[in-house]
């Protein structure tokens, strides 16, 4: 990191870290988290209805938190803007700031209960630890993905309803869609394209990601059984990381390359 | 010294600045004035580089300015309506900028002194009203010893004792020789400041020369009444 990008992410970072709004996510995903591990009975259960969770909240949450820093910050954004800092750093800078707020914020609020609870339960360890990663790359797909559409739009509440509507098409649609697909070519042997079509959306790898791992793969989702059994633990794992990663690069690859040439 | 030459930029279908040159000479404070929407502000914003023009050339102390952030070094700027982080103290801000800078802030001690600052440095900057902000703006604009000095609209906000404050030391920074760009509607302000007028009006400039000239050229004593003159004519 170079020296501006290491100053921006320290400032970014130190005012979040005493943001309210940060501190009431990791609460918020905390008594979630709890309530879950209360009433469930059974401890890969709990980690799969926090994976559910993960799946709902942490997208929006993302996109919501970080649109609305990307918004407040723009005048103290201008004001770095005009120091003689190049626009590559303020760009960075703030993108990891927020990526390392959330995913703080997230971990703690997701980690803490089950560090409690293991001390009157039992925890499946293993699964949860899959989650919690699965649940850090949503959480900087959609960062990523609210930074993009923050830099291209100058109105607050069109970008907020856009942030709304991609959350929802990619949480309950796509699913939707995808299913009706697969009821309509069921005579054919399209589980290749399903495969492919679930790499399309960040949502669905971070869901098959977590079930690949779970040996009740098929009861929680066609999707998940195919990658298991078409490709196989491991390299399914390789193949939905990797196009994880790749959802975490492109938006920020645009957003900043707009950044670039954007007029303040 | 700054020096800008046949700048062009577009928003969309808007031509807001239509190849605009103009001279402004260290040692001078030079008005850009013009009525709203102008051109005033993306001139500005075009020096300090947060506006990329389509085409023209800014230069900063002889340097090229466009996509050069080095030569911020030079430029203090304070914009219309400042804002910080919201839950960062004004001290914390002016420690960040001045490590951004990586330059010691030569007078910070003197600046807040001057505007009465000391006691709203240690609370976080959202409850600062817009005045203080503006106060905590013009600290940071001054506090590197800038060459150049852009400063929008500054005392918008300002109360009299500080709004008089303020033009004292504009004053004290051009006979050191500083370059002074200023905007602002109160014309008084410009009679008392500026000697320089570059005049715009819907993108172009229809009069760049010391104050003197424009008053003879339209025969108005009054900057007010020369400023609105030349609206009328053109």
């Amino acid at each position: 990191m170079k020296g501006a990008t290491a100053k921006i992410f320290k400032y970014t970072l130190y005012d979040l870290a005493r943001s309210r709004w940060v501190l009431g996510y990791a609460m918020l995903i905390a008594l979630m988290v709890g309530g879950l591990l209360l009433f469930g009975n059974d401890p890969t259960q709990a980690v799969v209805s926090v994976l559910n969770l993960v799946i709902l909240v942490v997208p929006l949450v993302s996109l919501l938190l970080g649109l609305m820093y990307h918004y407040a910050n723009r005048d103290f954004a201008l004001l770095v803007l005009t120091q003689p800092v190049p626009r590559a750093s303020v760009f960075f800078g703030q993108l990891l700031g927020l990526g390392v707020a959330l995913v703080g914020a997230f971990l703690l609020g997701a980690g803490a209960p089950f560090l409690v609870y293991s001390l009157i339960g039992q925890v499946d360890w293993a699964t949860l630890f899959v989650v919690l990663v699965v649940g850090v790359a949503i959480t900087l797909v959609f960062l990523s993905l609210a930074l993009w559409l923050g830099v291209r739009e100058e109105e607050r509440v069109r970008a907020l309803g856009v942030a709304i509507g991609v959350w929802f098409l990619l949480t309950f649609v796509y699913d939707g869609l995808l299913l009706f697909f697969i009821i309509l070519a069921q005579a054919y042997p399209i589980d290749p394209w399903v495969i492919g079509i679930s790499m399309l959306n960040p949502v669905d790898l971070g869901r098959v990601l977590v079930l690949l791992h779970l040996d009740t793969a098929a009861l929680m989702g066609y999707t998940g059984a195919l990658f298991k059994h078409f490709l196989g633990t491991a390299l399914g794992t390789a193949l939905a990381a990797l196009a994880l990663l790749v959802w975490i690069f492109w938006p920020a690859f645009f957003a900043r390359r707009r950044f670039e040439k954007k007029d303040f | 010294m700054v020096h800008v030459e046949a700048l062009t930029k577009r928003f969309g279908p808007l031509e807001v600045l239509k190849g605009v040159s103009a001279e402004f000479p260290a040692g001078a404070v030079t008005a850009v004035v013009g009525p709203n929407a102008s051109g005033k502000t993306t001139l500005m914003k075009s020096i300090l580089g947060l506006v990329l023009p389509d085409s023209g050339r800014v230069e900063v102390l002889g340097e090229p300015a466009i996509n050069n952030p080095r030569v911020r070094e030079h430029i203090g700027y304070m914009p219309q309506d400042p804002r910080f982080p919201e839950n960062v103290t004004g001290r914390e801000v002016l420690a960040w900028i001045e490590e951004l800078r990586g330059r010691p802030k030569a007078r910070l001690e003197e600046l807040v002194e001057r505007f009465g600052l000391a006691e709203h440095l240690d609370r976080p900057t959202r409850f600062l009203s817009g005045g203080t902000r503006q106060k905590l703006s013009a600290v940071l604009a001054f506090l590197f010893d800038p060459e150049v000095l852009i400063l929008d609209e500054p005392t918008a906000g300002l109360d009299p004792l500080a709004s008089s404050r303020f033009k004292d030391l504009v004053k004290a920074e051009r006979d050191r020789g500083k370059t002074v760009i200023l905007t602002s509607h109160v014309m008084s302000e410009l009679e008392e400041l500026a000697e320089r007028i570059v005049f715009l009006l819907e993108g172009r400039v229809v009069f760049s020369g010391a104050v003197e000239a424009l008053r003879e050229a339209t025969g108005e004593t009054r900057l007010e009444r020369a400023v609105a003159r030349m609206m009328e004519a053109v």
